[in-house]
């Protein structure tokens, strides 16, 4: 009866000024980069069958190019259950970023996202500072400049004086 | 007739409360298959709908005019 009733309970999200959970406590399959600590980190839940997630992809390559240097990582986490659709796609269209897949589906029911895709831009704190439901081609893409410009701001320069 | 009635109130209750259950965003694979799309087959669409508005004299068929002689 319990399991019933679960889905008509709101469940835990993760909204704006929240820590984002711990990524190692979840079954994630891929390789998580070594060090987050300090980054400013755009999670980016996706999937194969979802259009506006894939339109999303070239934007998301262009911002690892532009700024990784800089201190920003990008992990697209795929919530697909079938391994070979996210493998195949990446093998049509590969990107350098991180590609992680939530096998259990744990991280994202804990996220609790009420679109795909959703975007969480975490700073050097781990904190969530900028959400994004959906994808709207340059306006997201205009909005995740910005953003990343602001938070990137706050890292020092690594040769500076 | 007491029975009846709790076992017709938990039937009730059970359904009421299935009733609840959504599709999260991340479960909506199935649905988003191409199979699940309605237009999926214009052609065969196209000629139900002939099939449909030809038979269907009284109501014109579906939102196509004529009186369902088959000749249009």
């Amino acid at each position: 009866m319990a399991s019933r009733l679960a889905p008509c309970h709101a469940g835990d999200s993760v909204g704006i000024g929240e820590v984002f959970p711990d990524l190692a406590k979840f079954e994630l399959e891929g390789k998580l980069p070594g060090d987050l600590n300090g980054k400013v980190i755009l999670i980016d839940f996706w999937a194969t069958w979802c259009a506006p997630c894939k339109e999303s992809f070239p934007v998301l390559e262009k911002l690892h190019h532009d700024y990784a240097k800089r201190g920003l990582v990008i992990l697209a986490i795929s919530v697909d259950r079938d391994k070979k659709k996210v493998a195949s796609y990446l093998n049509k269209k590969p990107v350098s970023f991180s590609v992680l897949r939530d096998v259990t589906q744990k991280l994202v029911a804990r996220t609790n996202i009420k679109t795909m895709p959703t975007t969480f831009i975490v700073d050097q704190q781990g904190k969530v500072r900028f959400l994004h439901n959906g994808f709207h081609a340059k306006k997201t893409e205009r909005q995740y400049i910005e953003e990343i410009e602001q938070l990137l701001k706050n890292n020092k320069p690594s040769n500076g004086p | 007739m007491k029975k009846t009635m709790q076992l017709i109130a938990v039937t009730l209750a059970t359904l009421a409360l299935s009733g609840c259950a959504t599709v999260k965003p991340w479960e909506r694979d199935t649905l988003a298959d191409y199979t699940m799309r309605p237009d999926r087959d214009p052609l065969g669409s196209l000629l139900a709908e002939h099939m449909w508005f030809s038979r269907e004299a009284a109501s014109g068929g579906r939102s196509v005019g004529g009186g369902g002689c088959g000749c249009n």
